[in-house]
């Protein structure tokens, strides 16, 4: 059977997009094939940094011939129907068709279709340059004379040749015959760029393999790995030292050569009084070179691994100095940078942090460093760290990030400032937290540990979390471009992983409040800093850099609109000369709208730390309220603290109200993001989703560390006889209810009566007593967290109920007996729901 | 009497420079001088990015000293300079073999193909100021970068129709390699020997140290906040004052405009190395800047250099 090569020849492909690259050639081809009837046997694709390459082997030469019978119209009918069967059958008169005869529709034609399969050379022929042209590369470009037109061909870098045969292995291949772009398919390629440059004639896969390799060019991108990995691991050995492996580096580095050829080089032993982890970086990053270790040490050796493209006639000396001397040049940069860093303590980058910008609508590393610290000091009595190094932790967990290693090498975060912390005598906790509250990172990473750092990594991740809530950048669908999605899911490892009690809900409600306050501070900042020129322009700019006001300014109905008329009043309040003024402006619409906001800004104040400047905030604007009341000015100086008294009575509590609520509903859709994140990971981890949800759908859920003990209790419950019975007994009562309800109009929600049922069938007192004893013991259960115990007590319901159902009529003729039974049957619903809400419970 | 300099590029950093100069006059280039204003880097000159629009061919290759106000280290570093130099090629269009000139012309200034591992690696360039990108590659000699390629895909804004190839040389980089020098002031300049040698350090150490003082700490930054305003104002008004009389018509003050764009650029430069521009602001002066370039771009392409 015939087979096809294929080789896409171009200018240097990037080493990240070949693998890919590959795959997507491979994918195309033998799907648009496949979508064309044609069968292969296998294919495999190439890359290197010139070349894609394709082998479909097994493909016949021709298409199947197509036998087909249509139907078409009766003897006789219309002649448009004659001709619309005639063309589309492909026939020119109805002599070609035959008649068939139906004992129930009579005589009819038929046409009889016979198409011979086409060669698939042609196929090929139509195929190859549609899947050129619409190469998915990741970024492409155009090029040459041919860019000056419209619609030019777009490749990774310039395409300079095509290779494309096809034909059995016993005879000479044709070329399959197609142009792109004036690039004609032939069976010309070339060598090693440097070492074999000339034409090499190819006519099938494997003599098209021998020959590149002939022309010092290894086609298979896990070949060139495999050399480079034993021979640097050689290399290594001889020198009695080892590869600090690196696979990422090595599918990137096969991608830099058609023909490896690996150098040892060395260094400065004195370099290696920079931390490793920075020497690595240094050599991997800027040259793509790897690093030695002593042998069975974990100690760097002066010496590294490098992968040219070249067999030099020197053997590589002038290649191995020219590298030694970059790597010299790059390890003195690096150590400058450590030099640097060290004689610097870390708490004194702090400010540094205020002038980097972490998210532009939730300010700079600096305020986030600081809300982070106030947090980890709260949860660290909750996950027993000592509240004091939790602060100090999460005060210098980010201070890294302004040294001059991690400037360069941002890879290194955490780990550099580990370092740092250390050298300058930080408490190991500290010290370590600093490196591990990015942890986890992905699913396989390694969770803290240490009070310290759980602290921290906690309020880094809620605080991100949190954050981008507050401006709406929550995850959606695919795109969760702030990992938000993994934040949560590290909150949650974590938590489970330390056995953590922590109210996510009411901790983001609190920290909902703080980014408020903050916001409420940052507008009046940005207001005084910048003197107005024109109204219109300045609410434009505060709407664009605070979206967080923009949002809880609204929280009170306000629209976009009211806004606009905020931001107006605040200029003109502050241009002084209008103070003249005021009585007209006080009927203003703008200001009554001012007045509004200006008493929710006053609420913000409870939020202020300070307390005197809180005073001094409320006063002034409660002068301005009171003044665009239209009192004098100078009135309101003697009003004083007595102005403040009436103003909180007033309009305070009612905003403070406001302003709970609306911080609790934030933190509710938080909660819900985090159930959802719990879902998946205790469905990895085997869970029952329905089970979740029964758990989740009980008020105030928000200790994850609960909601999966209860899980895993109704779990185990379920699993049970008594379980399985009480739930089947469970969805009747449910049943029945729903539908006598449905029926009376009316709900049986009210308690029992205790005595009626003791006057009624037996059956009917032993359920009454059991649920209220049932439903008792296992409330006390809960409130202990004794889940177990909880599902034991409904256990007891068992019996009662199945005895119940078994013996008592519910539909009972006298119309108290039938709904105090409906409410015997609502109160063993009342009674599951101590621990879960079993209408989630699917079975 | 035997002549005491030797002007080949392992011994004398203007050698090189005429070398380079020399290979590419061979390829038909037009040889220029340095832009005489102060820009950033040599894909500034007038002669690329207004002539990289538009479809005429156009071959050109220069010297460009770049100012990068930042990159001052008071001549203290071996390797970062406040100025410094680019050998610029712009080809336009890309000839098919421009890898091949480009490697060619490697050879020309003593770098040995045979000993020295060159290597293409990933580089997609963008000038956020100039409203442009292009892919191509860093271009390695064992292990360090000594060039940038570049194939041009947007210029001001505008798609490049053609697409231009772009090859732009580090001077003194390079020179550091062939001639085996660690620091770039002991840099041969003249290749003159024994006395008539002139280092790179005696031609700039000086100035870096001069300009490292003036670009981080005195520069009137009052002034060149004007100045930026200014040429901002100017270049409109130079744009306006050129404008087509009509649509058939052409646009008369495209380069004038330009340079100003290329003015507000330097001074935005020197206003950041300064500190005094905030992180937000940057972008928008980067974006003003981008404006300028933009409406340049499209000013020249109504002019008879720009194919109108």
């Amino acid at each position: 059977m015939p087979d096809l090569l294929l080789e896409l020849r171009s200018e240097e492909i990037p080493a990240r997009m070949q693998r890919r690259a590959a795959d997507d050639l491979r994918k195309l081809v033998t799907d648009a094939l496949v979508a064309r009837g044609f069968l292969y046997e296998g294919a495999k694709a190439f890359a290197t940094p010139r070349r894609l390459a394709l082998h479909v082997a097994g493909l016949p030469a021709r298409g199947q011939d197509v036998r087909e019978e249509r139907k078409g119209p009766r003897v006789g009918a219309p002649d448009g129907a004659v001709q619309g069967f005639l063309k589309s059958a492909g026939l020119t008169s109805l002599d070609e068709a035959t008649i068939v005869s139906d004992p129930k529709k009579g005589e009819f034609y038929v046409a009889k279709i016979e198409r011979p399969g086409r060669p698939t050379l042609d196929v090929l022929a139509e195929i190859l340059p549609e899947i050129i042209r619409g190469f998915p590369w990741p970024k492409s470009m155009r090029w040459g004379a041919a860019s000056a037109k419209p619609g030019a061909l777009r490749w990774v870098r310039p395409l300079q040749s095509i290779v494309a045969t096809f034909g059995p292995e016993t005879e000479t291949p044709d070329v399959v015959p197609f142009a792109v772009d004036g690039i004609a398919a032939g069976t010309t390629t070339y060598g090693h760029r440097f070492l074999k440059p000339d034409p090499i004639e190819v006519r099938r896969f494997d003599d098209y393999v021998q020959a590149l390799e002939r022309a010092h060019v290894v086609l298979d991108a896990d070949r060139r790995k495999d050399i480079i990995l034993h021979d640097a691991r050689d290399l290594a050995f001889a020198r009695g030292l080892e590869l600090v492996e690196d696979e990422g580096l090595l599918e990137e580095v096969a991608g830099l050569v058609e023909w490896p050829v690996v150098l040892v080089g060395s260094f400065d032993p004195s370099f290696l009084e920079i931390p490793p982890e920075a020497v690595r970086a240094t050599i991997r990053a800027n040259q793509k070179c790897f690093v030695l270790r002593e042998a069975g040490s974990e100690r760097l050796a002066p010496a590294f691994i490098l992968t040219s493209n070249l067999v030099a006639s020197d053997g590589g000396l002038a290649i191995t100095a020219g590298n030694e001397r970059v790597v010299r040049a790059r390890l003195s940069d690096a150590k400058f940078f450590w030099d640097t860093d060290k004689a610097i303590p870390l708490e004194s980058r702090l400010p540094k942090l205020d002038s980097i910008v972490f998210h532009e609508k939730l300010g700079t590393q600096g305020e986030r460093v600081a809300r982070i610290a106030a947090l980890a000091r709260e949860l660290a009595p909750i996950v027993g760290a000592n509240p004091d190094r939790a602060e100090r932790a999460a005060l210098l967990a980010k201070t890294d990030l302004v040294t001059e290693m991690v400037g360069e090498f941002p890879e290194l975060q955490g780990l550099m400032g580990r370092r740092y912390a250390e050298l300058q005598g930080e408490h190991p906790s500290v010290a370590a937290a600093i490196e591990e509250h990015y942890k986890p990172v992905g699913p396989s990473d390694r969770v803290p540990t240490d009070p310290v750092s759980v602290a921290v990594a906690l309020a880094d991740k809620l605080d991100t979390l949190v954050g981008f809530w507050a401006i709406d950048e929550t995850p959606t669908g695919s795109k969760d471009p702030y990992a938000l999605r993994r934040a949560a899911l590290g909150v949650i490892r974590i938590i489970l992983a330390n056995e953590h009690r922590i109210k996510i809900a009411s901790l983001s409600s609190k920290m909902f409040a703080w980014l408020l306050a903050r916001q409420g501070a940052q507008i009046e900042a940005f207001i005084d800093e910048k003197p107005v020129e024109n109204t219109e322009s300045r609410s434009a700019e505060i709407v664009e850099n605070f979206a967080i006001p923009a949002r809880f300014l609204n929280f009170d109905g306000l629209l976009s609109k009211n806004r606009e008329l905020l931001f107006r009043s605040i200029d003109f309040h502050r241009s002084e000369s209008r103070y003249q003024d005021f009585g007209s402006y006080a009927k203003d619409e703008n200001i009554q709208q001012y007045i509004l906001i200006a008493r929710q800004q006053l609420g913000l104040m409870i939020y202020v730390e300070d307390e005197r400047e809180a005073a001094e905030r409320a006063t002034e604007l409660a002068k301005q309220i009171y003044w665009l009341h239209g009192f004098a000015l100078e009135t309101i100086d003697a009003y004083d603290l007595g102005l403040l008294e009436s103003i909180k009575s007033n309009f305070n509590d009612k905003f403070i109200a406001r302003l709970e609520k609306f911080s609790g509903l934030e933190s509710q859709s938080i909660l819900v993001f985090f159930a959802d994140r719990l879902k998946v990971y205790l469905r990895d981890q085997g869970a029952r989703h329905d089970l979740i949800d029964a758990v989740f759908a009980l008020p105030g859920q928000d200790d994850l560390l609960m909601v999966v003990r209860r899980v895993e209790a109704l779990g185990t419950f379920l699993e049970t006889e008594d379980g399985k019975n009480l739930l089947a007994g469970y969805k009747r009562a449910a049943n029945i209810l729903r539908i006598e309800e449905k029926k009376d109009g009316r709900s049986y929600e009210a308690e029992p009566d205790t005595a009626l049922a003791a006057q009624g069938e037996p059956e009917e007192r032993a359920l009454s007593e059991a649920l209220v004893a049932a439903r008792e013991a296992a409330s006390r259960a809960v409130a202990t967290e004794d889940f177990a115990g909880a599902m034991q007590a409904l256990s007891t319901l068992r019996a009662p109920v199945d005895a119940f159902f078994d013996k008592v009529t519910v539909n009972a003729e006298d119309p108290a007996l039938r709904a105090n039974r409906l409410a015997l049957l609502n109160a063993l619903r009342a009674a599951t729901l101590e621990v879960a809400d079993f209408s989630r419970i699917e079975g | 009497m035997s002549s005491a300099v030797d002007l080949a590029p392992r011994t004398s950093f203007q050698g090189l420079i005429l070398t380079l100069q020399n290979f590419w006059a061979a390829q038909g280039c037009v040889i220029l001088q340095p832009y005489d204003m102060e820009v950033g880097a040599g894909t500034f000159h007038p002669a690329t990015t207004l002539r990289a629009l538009g479809p005429k061919p156009w071959k050109a290759a220069y010297v460009q000293p770049s100012r990068r106000p930042k990159d001052g280290r008071y001549g203290e570093n071996p390797n970062r300079l406040q100025h410094y130099y680019q050998f610029q090629v712009i080809l336009k269009p890309n000839p098919p073999n421009l890898q091949e000139l480009y490697l060619a012309s490697l050879d020309a200034i003593g770098v040995d193909l045979k000993l020295h591992d060159i290597r293409f690696v990933e580089d997609d360039w963008e000038s956020p100021t100039l409203g442009a990108w292009g892919l191509g590659w860093e271009c390695w000699c064992d292990g360090m970068e000594v060039s940038q390629f570049t194939y041009f895909q947007q210029v001001a804004g505008f798609e490049c129709a053609p697409v231009a190839g772009e090859l732009t040389y580090g001077l003194e980089r390079l020179a550091m390699y062939v001639q085996g020098v660690e620091n770039v002031y002991d840099l041969n300049f003249n290749g003159g020997l024994g006395d008539e040698r002139v280092s790179y350090g005696e031609v700039f150490l000086q100035a870096e140290q001069e300009y490292s003082r003036h670009n981080f700490e005195v520069a009137d930054t009052a002034m060149l906040f004007r100045q930026f305003t200014d040429a901002e104002k100017a270049c409109r008004t130079y744009l306006e004052a050129g404008a087509p009389e009509d649509e058939a018509g052409r646009h008369r003050m495209a380069q004038p405009a330009y340079d100003q764009c290329i003015k507000a650029s330097h001074v935005f430069n020197l206003l950041d190395a300064r500190g005094v521009i905030s992180v937000t602001e940057r972008q928008s002066y980067i974006l003003r800047v981008r404006e300028l370039a933009k409406a340049c771009g499209a000013a020249w392409l109504r002019t008879a250099g720009g194919g109108a």
